[in-house]
C-alpha cells in the first residue's frame, strides 16, 4: 500500500527481522557483518509505561523511557528490503519488543553457551507469540563446545526449532543464519501447515 | 515541592530530551501512524519558503530523495524514532512525502517473496 499523492511510484517492500539474545552475545556484531550499511542506532522513546516495571510509587506522572535499538539493512534487488534489528539487551524493555515484533517475518536468538540463561527470555517470547524464530550458538572463543542436541534439550525447543552453530562477525555464518531463519518461516506459514 | 533532587531525577530534564519535543512542538499523537520499518519517499521537494517547515522536516525531505525507513532517518537526524513519525506526518499530510507502510503481518500466502529473499541472501 503506497499511501501519498502519487500511485505511480514504485517502492521495495520491507521486511523486518528480528535478533535477540542476552546482552554482549553479539547481536550487533552479527547485524554488522550481514547489513550493507555500517550499523545504525535509533532511539524509541516510549511513554505511558505504568506496567509496574519500576516501583515508583505515589508517582501517577507519565514515565518517559528511551530505548537503544541498533540496526542493519539488506536489500534484495529492488523489490525487497531487509531490516534486522538487534533487540534490546535487558529485560526489562520487554514492552519495545512487542512493538517491534508486530509484523515481523521471524528472530534470530543468539545463545552463548557460557551463559545460556540468558536467552531464555527470548525463546519464552518468541514461542509465547508465535513469531517463527532460530537459535544460532554464538561460537565464542574458548567457550564451551557442546551438542547442538544437547543445547536444544537445555532450552526445551520444540522439536520444529532449527538450531545451528554460528560466528556473529563473519558475513558467511550470519548469511546460513538468516537463510535457515527464512526457510523455517516460510515453512510455519499458516497455509503451509494447514496443507 | 520536593527539593531533594537525586539525580535519577536531574536526568529526565537533560537537553537532548527535551528538545526533539519542541521540535514536535510538544504532539506526540502521531507515534503510532507509522512503523519502524515504514519506507518514506520525496514526492515533491520543499523550497525552502515554506510556512510551518522546520530544519528538520527540510532534513527529511532531503534524505528521503531515495525511500527510507522511519528507523533510517532517525538514525541520520540523531532524532527519536517517536519525533521523526511526527514530522512524517506533517510531510505526509502536506504532500511532500508519500510513505509505504509495512503489511501488518507478513502476506502469509506470498510464495514468491520467501523465494526472492532466499534467492536475494544466498547470492549475498
Amino acid at each position: 500500500m503506497v499511501s501519498g499523492r502519487s500511485d505511480t511510484l514504485k517502492m521495495p517492500k520491507a521486511i523486518k527481522l528480528l535478533i535477540a539474545g542476552g546482552f554482549g552475545v553479539g547481536k550487533t556484531t552479527m547485524v554488522g557483518a550481514v547489513s550493507e550499511i555500517r550499523p545504525l542506532r535509533t532511539e524509541e522513546t516510549l511513554t505511558n509505561l505504568s506496567v509496574g516495571v519500576d516501583d515508583l510509587s505515589g508517582v501517577e506522572a507519565k514515565a518517559t523511557t528511551t530505548v537503544a535499538m541498533d540496526f542493519g539493512r539488506i536489500s534484495i534487488g529492488q523489490d525487497f528490503v531487509l531490516y534486522l534489528f538487534g533487540t534490546p539487551g535487558q529485560e526489562r524493555f520487554w514492552f519495545v519488543w512487542d512493538e517491534l515484533a508486530r509484523g515481523a517475518l521471524g528472530a534470530v536468538v543468539l545463545a552463548d553457551t557460557r551463559r545460556l540463561a540468558d536467552c531464555f527470555p527470548s525463546v519464552d517470547y518468541f514461542e509465547r507469540r508465535g513469531t517463527p524464530f532460530v537459535v544460532a550458538v554464538n561460537c565464542f572463543d574458548g567457550a564451551p563446545v557442546f551438542d547442538l542436541d544437547e543445547v536444544k534439550l537445555a532450552l526445551n525447543l520444540g522439536q520444529d526449532v532449527p538450531i545451528l552453530l554460528c560466528d556473529a562477525r563473519k558475513r558467511e555464518s550470519g548469511k546460513e543464519v538468516l537463510i535457515a531463519l527464512v526457510k523455517h518461516a516460510y515453512g510455519r506459514r499458516p497455509t503451509a501447515a494447514a496443507h | 515541592m520536593n527539593l531533594d533532587w537525586s539525580p535519577d531525577e536531574e536526568r529526565l530534564l537533560d537537553a537532548p530530551t527535551i528538545r526533539p519535543y519542541v521540535i514536535a512542538r510538544g504532539r506526540t499523537e502521531a507515534q503510532d501512524r507509522f512503523d519502524l520499518i515504514s519506507l518514506a519517499v520525496t514526492i515533491r521537494p520543499t523550497t525552502g519558503a515554506e510556512i510551518g517547515l522546520d530544519p528538520e522536516h527540510q532534513a527529511i525531505v532531503r534524505l528521503c530523495r531515495r525511500a527510507m525507513s522511519v528507523a533510517e532517518i532517525a538514525a541520520h537526524l540523531d532524532l527519536p524514532a517517536g519525533i521523526v513519525r511526527v514530522l512524517l506526518g506533517d510531510l505526509f499530510d502536506r504532500g511532500f512525502v508519500a510513505v509505504q507502510q509495512p503489511q501488518p503481518e507478513m502476506d502469509v500466502l506470498d510464495e514468491r517473496m520467501y523465494k526472492a529473499v532466499l534467492d536475494g541472501l544466498r547470492a549475498l
